[in-house]
C-alpha cells in the first residue's frame, strides 16, 4: 500500500486498490500533489525528486501504520514519485478510506503534513535562473 | 568503518554521495559530527544547523545516539517531498 517509484501512477487504480480493502468503506479521500509550473515568480522548467532508498519507504510505511492506529480509518495508500517530473505531472497521492468521510479527511490531511515532515525526499527545481534544492515546507 | 551518505544539496556541497570514515569504538553523535566537520570542511557550516537532520541506520538520531563500526549515517538536509 506504500510505494516510491519513477513511473506515473493511475489515480483511479490507486483508489480502487484502497477500496478493495473492505466493504465497510463508506468514504474515500484522495490528496494528489502535482508539479506546478511556477515558484516564487519563476517559471519551472522541470522538477527532480531524490529520496533516501530504504529510509523513505520505511517512513511512508510508518505514516500508514500510525494513521491506521490513530485515526478511525480502514485503509491508507501512499505513492510518491522520484526522478524527473514535468509541470502538471503527478508527484504524490495519498488515499484514505473510512466508514465515514470525516475520519478519512482528517487522516489524509495529517498524512501529507507528516510526509513533508519526516520522509527523506528532496525536490530540485530547475528554472531559467538555474537549479535549486528546495528547503522549505509550504 | 562507518558509511556516511550525503543527499540533495549536501551531496553537491560535499562533492560525493558516500564516504567511509573510521570511528574509534562507539562514539557520540557530537563527536562524530566533529570528525565529519574536519573531513568535510565544505559542509561544516551545515552539520550544526538545526534544519539538517542526521540518521543512523535509517532512523533519526538524537543527541544520545551512539555511532559504532558498521553503522550507516546519513546527513539529511530539509525535506521537500510531497
Amino acid at each position: 500500500m506504500v510505494r516510491i517509484q519513477k513511473q506515473d501512477f493511475s489515480v483511479t487504480e490507486e483508489i480502487e486498490r484502497v477500496k478493495r480493502a473492505s466493504k465497510s468503506i463508506g468514504g474515500v479521500v484522495a490528496f494528489l500533489g502535482t508539479a506546478r509550473d511556477i515558484s516564487k515568480g519563476e517559471e519551472i522548467v522541470k522538477l527532480d525528486f531524490e529520496h533516501y532508498p530504504g529510509m523513505a519507504e520505511k517512513k511512508l510505511q510508518e505514516i500508514r501504520e500510525r494513521a491506521l492506529t490513530n485515526f478511525n480509518i480502514i485503509e491508507m495508500g501512499i505513492v510518491h514519485r522520484i526522478g524527473k517530473i514535468d509541470s502538471g505531472d503527478n508527484i504524490v497521492l495519498i488515499v484514505t478510506a473510512a466508514q465515514h468521510r470525516n475520519d478519512a479527511f482528517m487522516a489524509c490531511e495529517w498524512a501529507i503534513a507528516e510526509l513533508k515532515r519526516i520522509a527523506p525526499i528532496w525536490k530540485k527545481e530547475t528554472t531559467r535562473k538555474g537549479e535549486v534544492w528546495v528547503e522549505e515546507h509550504p | 568503518m562507518v558509511k556516511v551518505k550525503f543527499f540533495a544539496m549536501l551531496k553537491i556541497k560535499a562533492g560525493r554521495e558516500e564516504a567511509n570514515l573510521a570511528a574509534p569504538g562507539s562514539i557520540s553523535l557530537e563527536k562524530f559530527k566533529d570528525i565529519l566537520k574536519k573531513d568535510f570542511p565544505g559542509i561544516a557550516e551545515f552539520i550544526d544547523r538545526k534544519s539538517v537532520m542526521i540518521s543512523v541506520n535509517q532512523e533519526f538520531a538524537t543527541k544520545d545516539t551512539m555511532i559504532k563500526d558498521g553503522d550507516e549515517v546519513a546527513l539529511l538536509p530539509p525535506f521537500s517531498g510531497g
